[in-house]
């Protein structure tokens, strides 16, 4: 699920990150396995997205499948969402909840998803264009998922988590895209948000240290527009400000002794 | 625990080890290593490297998993 909602003029002052936690190999192995499990869904939910379905179908098929393969969704009754994936139409940003909505051809979703194996959450997100879907819309989607993968090449033990957060904020900036301050990556582990908090803009070599055992979720989200977001009436869905497009992905990633290990991606 | 229905997932065998299991590579880039379900043996169903299989995971474990069935 999308980060915490933070005040964005102190995020860089977390220099000390209390509460980060290190993961024995035992634990990673469940982190691993749990990663796994989201991989295996998320390509479920990628076959099952066309025009028509409701994203109510789609949470029911994702609580299946992870059930199914022996995991427990991480979402569902968290912080009192309702659902076990986050379901999120064109402007909407994050946190949307499944619905009878149905999926139209133009449409992009943002699907969020997370699963816990023996008491270790992973977290992962992906958008996807629905049937035919603008230029700008696809090029959005895929930008989103390279900063993404800019994002991962940054982590290795001794780098800090501004180097993360300025990748994402360069790349993206660069492109105009508005890149969302308000909701953040995050650690994970026993608990789906730890710390520390993994903005998307920042300055390299600031903030928290990465040192091997971490894991965090990293998840850029960028807009067609402005960075700037608002919540709708259900107290959940974040949109942005302006209605513009916005993509996400996410991805949960383990610090090792050589770089990154993407654990909820094959 | 109650005997849950597993999931399935196509996948094209890449090496053959010993005991009758095999390494299956999963279109995600997954790889598990599964053995050969008894109905399979029983039938005397040869599988070799390079058949596309249906494999059940184990929802305890999801590097291993089971062959179902072979496709022709």
């Amino acid at each position: 699920m999308g980060g915490i909602r933070i005040k964005y003029t102190s995020a860089l002052g977390a220099h000390k990150a209390p509460g980060v936690t290190i993961k024995s190999a035992r634990e990673l192995d469940l982190m691993r396995e749990a990663g796994r499990v989201l991989s295996f869904a998320k390509d479920r939910l990628r076959d099952a997205i066309e025009p028509g379905v409701t994203t109510a179908e789609l949470d029911r098929i994702a609580e299946k499948t992870i059930r199914k393969l022996g995991a427990i969704p991480s979402f569902k009754g968290l912080y009192g969402f309702p659902a076990t994936i986050c379901t999120s139409f064109n402007e909407q940003i994050v946190h949307g909840i499944p619905s009878k909505r149905t999926l139209k051809s133009g449409d992009i979703i943002s699907v969020d998803i997370g699963a816990v194996v023996g008491g270790f959450h992973s977290d992962s997100a992906f958008t996807v264009g629905v049937g035919k879907i603008t230029e700008e819309g696809q090029r959005l989607i895929d930008d989103t998922r390279e900063s993404l993968r800019l994002a991962i090449g940054q982590v290795k033990p001794g780098a800090r988590v501004g180097d993360i957060s300025s990748a994402v904020q360069a790349y993206g900036e660069a492109r105009g895209y508005g890149v969302v301050r308000q909701y953040v990556g995050h650690g994970i582990g026993r608990n789906l948000h730890e710390e520390p908090q993994v903005p998307n803009y920042g300055v390299a070599a600031r903030g928290p240290l990465l040192r091997e055992g971490m894991t965090i979720a990293i998840e850029p989200m960028l807009n067609l527009g402005t960075w700037e977001t608002s919540l709708l009436d259900d107290s959940w869905t974040v949109v942005t400000a302006d209605g513009a497009l916005s993509a996400h992905f996410e991805d949960t990633v383990a610090i090792t002794n050589s770089g990154a290990e993407v654990l909820s991606s094959p | 625990m109650p005997k849950k229905e597993a999931i399935e997932v196509e996948g094209v065998v890449s090496e053959s080890l010993r005991d009758a299991t095999f390494r299956v590579e999963l279109p995600n880039g997954h790889e598990v290593m599964a053995k050969i379900s008894g109905r399979l043996r029983v039938n005397y169903i040869r599988i070799l490297p390079g058949d596309r299989v249906l494999v059940e995971l184990s929802p305890y474990d999801l590097t291993r998993g089971r062959i179902t069935y072979r496709f022709r």
